[in-house]
C-alpha cells in the first residue's frame, strides 16, 4: 500500500485515481503506523511553501517521514512535495525545508535569460541528466505538465532530468537514494506520468 | 521547451455535451467521458468543462460526469460553470477538477478570485471573460453573454491577475461560432499588459485559424475550441502535426 500523506494540502483526487488506474493500492493518510506499514509514501503540496510546511509541521508527521526515508522506503514528493525535501526555500523569505535532498528552492524569475511568464506552466519535455528508476519505461523528451513558481537550485549531483524554460534549465526531478521529488505533476501527465507512477510503485 | 496548448472546450447539459452557435441554438452532440477519452488519446493538452446547467438534478449529474472523467484521463481539467462562491470551488474541485473557472461570479462578487487564490493557489483559478466590441471598446459581457457590464476587458482581465487569477480565458463573442478565426485583435491589446498564461477562445473553424493565433498573438498559450473537434472537422492529433510542420511547438 502506498500511503499518500493527508496533511491539508491539496487535491487528492487525481492522485489517488491516477494510482488506482496503475493498479497500484494507496491510501490518503495521517495515520503513523499506516505510514510505517506502507510500501511506498507520496508526499503530495500545491500553494505556498511556508504555508504548507507549517501544516506538515502541525500534523506531526515529519519525525516518521525523517525515519522512513532514512531507512530506504521509496518516497515522492510532488510538486510543493518536492520542493519540501530540500533544505530551504526562499519563497517569501527564508524558510527551512526537510532537507532529504541537498539544495535550496529560489524563484523563477530573476533567473530568466529570457523575459517569460511565471509560473511556468504547461507541457514541457524532459531532459535526463542521469538514469532514474522512476524514468526506466520513459523515452527520452517526453512531456510532463509542469505549474510553479520556484525552482530547486544548488541540487546539482541529485538532478535526474530538467526542461528548458526561458534561457535556463530548471530542475524537473531529483533524487537521493531512495527519495525522489518532481517538480511536474506526473498524475496530471497523461500516459508518461503513469508510467513514472508505475515505475515508481515498483521501486522497492 | 514549453509546448503551445490545444484544449477542447465541451459544453455539458445534464451530464452530455452540447455546442451552440453564437451561445444560442444548443444541441446535443455526445457522452463526455467518451468524448473526453478520444480527444485524451489524439493528444488534447488539458480539458475543459462547463456546465451549463441551472438545475440541482443537472448539477448532480455533472459532478457524477465529472468524477468518471477524472477517474479515467489523467490530463488537466478545468471547470466552469455556476461558479459563484468558495463553496462551488469545492463542489468541483472534489471530483476531480483541477483548475476552476469563474466569469460571472466574479464579476458579481469582485471578492472571489482573491479569496479563492488565496484558498486554492492561484494555478487553481481560471478567470473567464466573454468579451465584445461596444462602440469600438472591448466590453466584458456576463451572465453566457448575455449581459453588458460596461467593464473594459483590458482593465478587468489586468485586475484578475493582481487578484490572483492564474490563467485567463479570453472568448471573443464577435467571433464566437463564426468559425472565422481568432479574435487576435482583441486578444494583443487584451493580453498586453498581461504575465499570466492566456487561452484563446472563440472563432477557430480551421487548422490554420490557430497557426494564425500563435504566430500573431506569442502571448497565448494556448487554443480553445469546441465545435469543430466534436464534429471532428479538424482533428486534434492532425492540427498539432500541422503546427509542429509550421514551426509552433506543440507536445506530440
Amino acid at each position: 500500500m502506498i500511503a499518500v500523506i493527508d496533511y491539508g494540502v491539496g487535491n487528492l483526487f487525481s492522485l489517488s485515481a491516477s494510482l488506482k488506474y496503475i493498479g497500484a493500492q494507496s491510501e490518503i493518510t495521517a495515520d503513523v503506523n499506516k505510514i510505517k506499514n506502507s510500501s511506498a509514501i507520496i508526499l503530495p503540496g500545491v500553494g505556498a511553501f511556508a504555508d504548507a510546511c507549517k501544516k506538515l509541521q502541525n500534523s506531526g508527521l515529519i519525525p516518521v517521514l525523517r525515519e522512513q526515508a532514512e531507512e530506504g522506503k521509496p518516497m515522492l514528493g510532488i510538486c510543493l512535495g518536492m520542493q519540501l525535501l530540500f533544505e530551504r526555500s526562499f519563497e517569501y523569505g527564508e524558510h527551512e525545508g526537510l532537507g532529504f535532498i541537498g539544495g535550496d528552492v529560489c524563484p523563477i524569475a530573476p533567473d530568466l535569460k529570457q523575459k517569460l511568464k511565471v509560473p511556468h506552466m504547461g507541457w514541457n519535455s524532459l531532459i535526463f541528466k542521469r538514469p532514474s528508476p522512476i524514468y526506466k519505461y520513459l523515452s527520452d523528451g517526453e512531456y510532463v505538465y509542469f505549474v510553479h513558481s520556484y525552482y530547486a537550485k544548488n541540487c546539482e549531483s541529485s538532478v535526474t532530468a530538467t526542461c528548458t524554460y526561458g534561457g535556463i534549465e530548471l530542475t524537473a526531478s531529483a533524487e537521493r537514494g531512495n527519495v525522489f521529488g518532481t517538480q511536474f505533476h506526473p498524475e496530471k501527465s497523461g500516459s508518461t506520468g503513469l508510467k513514472i507512477l508505475r515505475a515508481f510503485s515498483e521501486i522497492r | 521547451m514549453l509546448a503551445k496548448r490545444i484544449i477542447p472546450c465541451l459544453d455539458v447539459r445534464d451530464g452530455m455535451v452540447v455546442k451552440g452557435k453564437n451561445f444560442e441554438g444548443i444541441r446535443e452532440v455526445e457522452s463526455p467521458v467518451a468524448l473526453a477519452q478520444r480527444y485524451n488519446l489524439s493528444g488534447a493538452d488539458e480539458l475543459v468543462f462547463y456546465d451549463i446547467t441551472a438545475s440541482a438534478e443537472g448539477r448532480a449529474l455533472f459532478a457524477d460526469t465529472l468524477k468518471a472523467v477524472a477517474s479515467c484521463i489523467f490530463i488537466p481539467l478545468t471547470v466552469g460553470g455556476g461558479i459563484n462562491s468558495l463553496d462551488d470551488f469545492d463542489r468541483v474541485l472534489k471530483c476531480g477538477a483541477d483548475k476552476v473557472s469563474v466569469n460571472t461570479g466574479a464579476i458579481r462578487d469582485k471578492t472571489l478570485i482573491g479569496r479563492a487564490a488565496k484558498l486554492y493557489g492561484d494555478q487553481c483559478v481560471v478567470l473567464s471573460m466573454d468579451v465584445k466590441r461596444v462602440d469600438g471598446k472591448f466590453t466584458v459581457f456576463s451572465h453566457g453573454g448575455r449581459v453588458n457590464t460596461g467593464i473594459s476587458a483590458e482593465e478587468w482581465a489586468y485586475r484578475g491577475q493582481e487578484e490572483g487569477a492564474g490563467e485567463l480565458v479570453l472568448n471573443s463573442i464577435d467571433t464566437d461560432g463564426v468559425k472565422g478565426g481568432f479574435d487576435c485583435e482583441m486578444l494583443q491589446k487584451v493580453c498586453a499588459r498581461l504575465t499570466i498564461p492566456v487561452i484563446a477562445s472563440g472563432g477557430a473553424g480551421k487548422k490554420e485559424d490557430f497557426l494564425t493565433l500563435f504566430q500573431s498573438v506569442p502571448q497565448a498559450d494556448a487554443g480553445l475550441a469546441a465545435s469543430i473537434f466534436h464534429f471532428g472537422e479538424v482533428g486534434i492529433g492532425e492540427l498539432k502535426k500541422y503546427l509542429s510542420e509550421n514551426g509552433v511547438h506543440v507536445r506530440l
